[in-house]
């Protein structure tokens, strides 16, 4: 318990103390939601579906929560990078306890960021449908959270340094991001797109998050939270193996 | 307490460890001597879990490494050859970090990690983050950091490399004590020759991955008929100047630089 507190902590301390990070990672949400919110609510209105921020604002917490979460984790490499890796590894807790640890704190951290962007959002005039399914969104940022925070760790554990970084960017971060609706409604989709939107786990998270936030749903909350919670599992399961297999 | 049977590592095609052989018993200190790319770092590296030996056999205070790494774990402690702080955290945290992942008891921790802190002399800089400390006080923290649970066995990893005389002879103090009163084995590496024999009670010179001698300091001399260490060593491993053998890291960035090529 006290192991995977104390890696908790460790990862709450280095994300407080990186201010820079932490408002970097917000000018993408507040440019997304001013230029795309305010770009496209017009013509958002005139197909008669109604105010594109309200459908908007979710979808770019969702983003800041994906992109927090898979940095979280891949910051690993830094810590192999420096040695600090090491330092862990021979330690006499188990590495599933770090791997919970690690996954935690970077969860925690992604938790705080969307939050914040959630109030951005409010200020950039998004509503919510109701205070009482506040909490209920908040179960779903965690979910998306702990998600892709697994995803990362699972991924940083097989790279031994940054080379990768960018091709993780490219075909896996954004395609999941651009094609989870995040961004346009699922509904009105080409066949094909579906069912790549409905492979993207992200996809859940989102629409999870739409239904707690504006009350509109896709999947339906009940698939969302199955889905993400089984995926979730299995991410955490595939990189506690792969991290227990690290050699440094 | 270390059983170190036919064990062998090979990199693809590289041998970095070749069959070697070896016992250290209880209470020993114990070193490992070679010089650059003979294979020191990666035999402990395989000693403390952190690689896997191609094969051969290793039991660490009777317990095989390969089946129970968390047990194996909590029988030792390591001072590693290169920087493993976190650079984000402070001194003092990064030493409550180890405390707590090393299990010594809450009660103790804040006096033994005042101790140790002033042992190095950096309690006074204890709050403040690892990047801001020079090379040499990174170093007397990592230090600090290995002694701040009692294993059974410690490894050091050139332990001495950049130390100043006096922190030096500090540490094998501590060390000596640890192996006195509460009968710590002891397995590190050094190029000093003259520290060597001054502390081990048994040597193992490695070269090419291979060990080549072992004995007492003074079988060691004796058996080379020099009447100090270094040139005994010279004399078992030749004069020639070592290559250092790539780490996992450069290698992994000059496989990826020639598939980039491609």
């Amino acid at each position: 318990m006290s192991t995977i507190y104390i890696l908790w902590l460790r990862q709450i301390k280095r994300y407080l103390r990186s201010r820079s990070r932490i408002i970097g990672s917000l000018g993408q949400p507040v440019l997304f939601l001013v230029a795309l919110g305010f770009g496209f609510g017009p013509i958002f209105q005139k197909a008669g579906q109604g105010s594109y921020i309200e459908f908007l604002a979710p979808g770019i917490i969702a983003m800041s929560i994906l992109f927090t979460a898979i940095f979280s984790g891949v910051e690993m490499i830094w810590d192999r990078q420096f040695g600090f890796l090491k330092e862990t590894l021979v330690a006499p807790v188990s590495r599933l306890n770090i791997m919970i640890g690690r996954v935690f704190g970077g969860a925690t951290a992604s938790v705080f960021q969307g939050i914040i962007v959630l109030i951005i959002s409010m200020i950039a005039g998004f509503r919510v449908h109701s205070v009482g399914l506040i909490l209920l969104s908040l179960v779903f940022m965690i979910l998306i959270s702990l998600l892709f925070t697994a995803l990362g760790t699972a991924i940083a554990s097989m790279l031994e340094d940054f080379q990768g970084f960018q091709l993780i960017m490219s075909f896996l971060v954004m395609p999941l991001f651009f094609l989870s609706g995040a961004l346009f409604p699922i509904q009105g989709l080409p066949e094909a797109m579906k069912i790549v939107a409905s492979v993207d786990p992200l996809s859940y998270g989102v629409d999870g998050l739409r239904f707690a936030l504006t009350g509109a749903s896709h999947f339906g909350i009940g698939i969302d939270f199955a889905v993400l919670t089984i995926i979730t599992f299995l991410l955490l399961v595939a990189g506690s193996f792969l991290f227990s297999r690290i050699e440094v | 307490m270390i059983k170190v049977k036919n064990l062998t590592k090979q990199f693809g095609d590289f041998t970095a460890v070749d069959n070697i052989s070896f016992n250290v018993e209880k209470a020993e200190i114990f070193g490992f001597l070679g010089p650059n790319g003979a294979g020191k770092s990666t035999t402990i590296k395989m000693l403390t879990t952190l690689l896997h030996p191609t094969s051969g056999e290793i039991e660490i205070n009777g317990i095989n490494p390969a089946l129970h790494q968390d047990k194996v774990r909590e029988s030792f402690g390591i001072v590693f050859q290169d920087p493993s702080l976190d650079e984000e955290l402070t001194a003092y945290e990064n030493m409550n970090f180890h405390a707590v992942l090393y299990k010594v008891p809450p009660e103790i921790r804040k006096p033994r990690i005042e101790e140790l802190l002033n042992f190095v002399e950096l309690w006074d800089k204890r709050n403040e983050f690892v990047k801001n400390y020079s090379g040499g006080m990174k170093r007397r923290l990592e230090i600090a950091r290995g002694f701040l649970h009692h294993p059974k066995i410690i490894f050091l990893d050139e332990p001495t490399l950049g130390l100043d005389p006096q922190t030096r002879n500090y540490m094998w103090n501590y060390i000596n004590d640890l192996n006195k009163k509460e009968q710590t084995t002891v397995f590190f590496t050094t190029h000093y020759m003259e520290e060597a024999d001054r502390v081990a009670d048994r040597i193992a010179i490695i070269d090419h991955g291979k060990i080549v001698a072992s004995g007492t300091p003074e079988q060691l001399k004796a058996q080379t008929g020099k009447d100090n260490l270094e040139d005994a060593f010279l004399e078992l491993t030749g004069s020639k100047i070592r290559e250092e053998e790539a780490s996992g890291l450069d290698r992994m960035r000059m496989r990826s630089k020639m598939w980039r090529r491609r």
